[in-house]
């Protein structure tokens, strides 16, 4: 197979890079945004905004599943693991503060949380395990179908799920419709496309007139992604684009939404900090609810009263930065959090935090 | 914990196939890729699960990608 230095070639990034200027030169400043915590790690790592037009901003959006992850979702983990139960889940989680603990601190404090890396290493735990093993399961179409996957081949009865999935198309319309916010187009993640197809994306197209382009995660993919999205704006074609075909087709991985629509289906719920989102939620149907931890324990978690001035959730949306938030590198380290969006590899605080800010 | 990586499929047992990810080997669930998988094949992975068969064709046309969207050429 062709080696990754082909998706990362210099002289293409170089030539890539001259297009988007004269592109940018023909249409004025425009504001991009992508909805993708592994699009903006790809940006800051290859230091890709440093060699962008002036007069394009590639803003972050709600990307970073961790981060979108609600307060109450973490506190009725930390409210299990509290309770005895052993809570396992993807290790980027542990550190999200909840209301008045993280499930760090109920770990220190001698509480059983277990970081895994697949779903399935969770139900291997609860095999393991003569206990009830909660499976904290984050992230999007990506995590989901997994989770669907092991939820359909009959775990053992001591396994459930706490599902704080969410599914992406439904914010990229929340965004798009906040007054607030500029977006003349959306470079939409590859990796839950992979799941989903390009076809979710036709009605954001449709509803707010904005092109769409599905783009992947090495530097040219990521510059490929914006040419043809520049293009589209320059032309005021509203479509969806396909940059990605190696990984995405328009229908996508049928095996794999088969699962996660048999599993789960779209309730309203809150993406932490940005606004109620009408049908991006992922609850668990009615026929696997033996495995739904919600409907199986009584969970207390704590009143939410934020008071707290991290604005992770306006970052989220697209309408601040991370500096300028009053808390960011002083209040809010990596060390040290406040908000999920400095603890997860895929959070716009930590990735500024690690490899710098926009210019 | 959305890092997809692509890795090279070295034996199939079941559900599951071990995958050499840029040197570092792991076995991955392969029930939701939705299709047929042979040793030698690319699969794009997420957290544990192959979500993709990436085709050959496929990666070699990506780089026909590059250079179009570099010249100004209309996607083919």
């Amino acid at each position: 197979m062709t080696g990754a230095l082909e998706f990362r070639d210099p002289d293409r990034a170089g030539r890539l890079v001259d297009r988007l200027e004269a592109l940018v030169a023909d249409t004025g400043p425009l504001r991009v945004m992508h909805v993708c915590g592994s699009h903006e790690e790809a940006i800051a790592e290859f230091g890709l905004r440093s060699v962008l037009p002036e007069g394009l901003t590639v803003a972050m959006g709600p990307g970073c599943p961790v981060c979108v992850t609600d307060l109450p979702e973490v506190d009725e983990a930390v409210a299990l693991a509290k309770a005895g139960h052993t809570v396992a889940t993807y290790g980027d989680m542990v550190r999200v503060p909840g209301t008045e603990s993280s499930l760090a601190d109920a770990s220190a404090a001698g509480a059983n949380v277990r970081t895994v890396y697949s779903a399935g290493e969770a139900v291997d735990l609860a095999e393991e395990l003569d206990r009830e093993v909660v499976f904290f399961a984050t992230g999007f179409e990506t995590t989901a179908a997994p989770t669907a996957t092991v939820l359909r081949e009959g775990p053992p009865s001591n396994f459930s799920v706490l599902s704080a999935h969410k599914y992406v198309p439904p914010a990229m319309d929340v965004v798009a419709g906040h007054p607030d916010t500029r977006v003349d187009g959306f470079l939409a993640a590859g990796h839950a496309a992979t799941i989903t197809g390009t076809d979710p994306f036709e009605g954001v197209v449709e509803r707010h007139d904005l092109p769409v382009v599905v783009g992947g995660f090495e530097p040219l993919d990521v510059l490929l992604g914006l040419v043809r999205l520049v293009e589209d704006v320059r032309d005021g074609t509203a479509t969806v684009t396909n940059a990605y075909p190696r990984c995405v087709s328009d229908a996508g991985n049928p095996a794999a939404q088969a699962a996660l629509w048999e599993v789960f289906e779209r309730v309203p719920g809150e993406w932490r900090g940005i606004a109620e989102v009408p049908d991006a939620t992922l609850r668990i149907r009615e026929a696997y609810a033996g495995y739904d931890a919600r409907r199986r324990f009584d969970i207390e978690t704590p009143d939410d009263d934020r008071t707290t001035d991290c604005i992770c959730g306006e970052i989220m949306a697209g309408r601040a930065g991370p500096e300028d938030c009053p808390l960011f590198g002083e209040e809010c380290t990596p060390q040290n959090p406040v908000g999920a969006c400095m603890v997860s590899d895929e959070g716009p605080c930590r990735i500024t935090r690690e490899y710098g800010g926009r210019r | 914990m959305c890092l997809g990586i692509p890795g090279e499929v070295l034996e199939i047992d079941g559900q599951e196939a071990r995958a050499d990810f840029r040197g570092a080997e792991k076995w991955v669930r392969i029930d939701v890729v939705g299709d047929d998988l042979s040793v030698g094949d690319y699969v794009l992975n997420h957290a544990g699960f192959a979500i993709r068969k990436i085709p050959e064709e496929q990666v070699e046309r990506t780089v026909e990608l590059y250079e179009q969207a570099a010249t100004g050429g209309e996607p083919g």
